[in-house]
C-alpha cells in the first residue's frame, strides 16, 4: 500500500503547526482536542477535522501514543549476504516467520536486514540457524546493546 | 523514565485499545473509558503514569515521514573507538535528523561497525550533507561509515500487545 506523497508546500499552516507541534505533548485532559485548539487560536472542531483529513491522506497514520518496543523476551537485529538468484526466494521464507517483523532489502553486500524477535533467545537462535541452513549463508547477528535517542518525535520544516 | 513497571490487566486493555491511535472525537479517553468499562479519569492516569516510566514515549501525531517527502533516508553506520561509543551515540542521537542511534556489536571479521544511525532528508542530496556533518562531529574517531539505503521494505509490522498476553516492558 503505497500512499501518495503530499507537497510540504501545500501544507496549511495548521496542518504544519499539527506536525510540528503535535507529535509529542497531546494533552491527557479531558478534552485533549480543544485545549490544542486554544493553543493553536481555533476551534475544537477545525482541529479534529484537520486530524481527521490528515489520517485519510495518509500525511500521519494515527493520534494517539507511541509505545517503547516490547523488550520482553529476546531481539535482534540480522544481515545475510543473498545472491541476486536467490534473493526472492529467501526473503520470502525470512519474511514467512511469524518471529521476523521489520525484513529490508538494502543496497550493500549484506542486502537482506531483518529483526527477529521471540518470548526467548532459544527460539531467536532457532530462527537464524533455520535462515541460514534455507539461504546457505552465515547470518550476522547484531543485538542492540543500547539505545541512545529519545523519541520526541521528528521536526518536518522547524 | 525506563523503570521497570508491571502493566496489570487494565493498562494491558488501554494499550490494546489506544496502540492503533486515539478516536478523534472531543473526548477521546472517555470514549476508551466507556469500551473498557472504566472512568476517563483512570485512563488518563495510567496513560500518565505509562509516559512517566517510558513505556509511553510520547503521545501525538504519527507522522508518515514517506508521504511528506521525506525520501531521502539512510541507515548509517560508523566505526567508532569502543570507548567512546556512548559518549557519540548521546551525541548522534540527539541531531533532529537523526530518528534512532543505537550501539551494536561488531561481527568480525565481516562487520566492523558498532554504531548505528537512521539518518533522514527529503533527499540523497541533503542526506549526504547531514552525513558529512556527523563525520565532521566524529574527527578521527570516524574510522569509518557506510551508508546503507532500503531499496525495498519486504515486511514491516508493529510489536503489538494482545489481549491477555503477560508482558513486562523494561529497558
Amino acid at each position: 500500500m503505497l500512499a501518495k506523497v503530499v507537497n510540504p508546500e501545500q501544507l496549511t499552516e495548521l496542518e504544519k503547526r499539527l506536525l510540528n507541534e503535535y507529535q509529542h505533548g497531546l494533552p491527557l485532559s479531558a478534552t485533549p482536542f480543544a485545549d490544542m485548539a486554544q493553543h493553536l487560536d481555533t476551534t475544537e472542531d477545525v482541529v479534529l477535522r484537520a486530524l481527521k483529513e490528515m489520517q485519510e491522506q495518509g500525511m500521519i497514520s494515527r493520534v494517539g501514543p507511541v509505545f517503547k518496543p516490547k523488550r520482553a523476551g529476546a531481539s535482534t537485529l540480522a544481515a545475510l549476504a543473498v545472491s541476486p538468484e536467490k534473493l526472492a526466494s529467501v526473503a520470502a521464507y525470512v519474511s514467512a516467520f511469524d518471529e521476523v517483523n521489520h525484513n529490508y532489502e538494502r543496497l550493500h553486500r549484506l542486502n537482506l536486514w531483518f529483526v527477529v524477535t521471540a518470548p526467548n533467545q532459544q527460539r531467536v537462535d532457532e530462527v537464524l540457524v533455520e535462515i541460514e541452513v534455507y539461504s546457505g549463508q552465515p547470518v550476522l547477528y547484531l543485538p542492540l546493546m543500547k539505545h541512545f535517542h529519545i523519541d520526541l518525535g521528528f521536526p518536518l520544516w522547524c | 523514565m525506563g523503570d521497570d513497571i508491571k502493566l496489570d490487566e487494565l493498562d494491558r486493555r488501554i494499550v490494546v485499545a489506544t496502540q492503533a491511535g486515539l478516536p478523534l472525537v472531543a473526548e477521546p479517553y472517555q470514549h476508551i473509558a466507556d469500551e473498557l468499562g472504566t472512568t476517563a479519569k483512570e485512563v488518563m492516569q495510567r496513560m500518565r503514569r505509562m509516559l512517566e516510566s517510558g513505556i509511553i514515549r510520547r503521545i501525538g501525531a504519527v507522522p508518515n515521514h514517506y508521504t511528506l517527502g521525506f525520501r531521502g533516508n539512510g541507515m548509517t553506520v560508523w566505526d567508532v573507538p569502543d570507548e567512546k561509543v556512548v559518549e557519540y551515540g548521546e551525541k548522534i542521537g540527539a541531531l533532529d535528523f537523526v530518528s534512532h542511534a543505537y550501539h551494536r556489536p561488531r561481527f568480525l571479521p565481516e562487520w566492523r561497525y558498532n554504531l548505528f544511525a537512521m539518518v533522514h532528508g527529503t533527499n540523497r542530496d541533503e542526506l549526504k550533507h547531514k552525513i558529512d556533518a556527523i563525520a565532521e562531529m566524529l574527527g578521527k574517531d570516524n574510522r569509518a561509515h557506510e551508508v546503507l539505503f532500503s531499496t525495498r521494505i519486504l515486511k514491516k509490522t508493529g510489536l503489538r500487545l494482545i489481549p491477555g498476553q503477560k508482558t513486562v516492558i523494561r529497558e
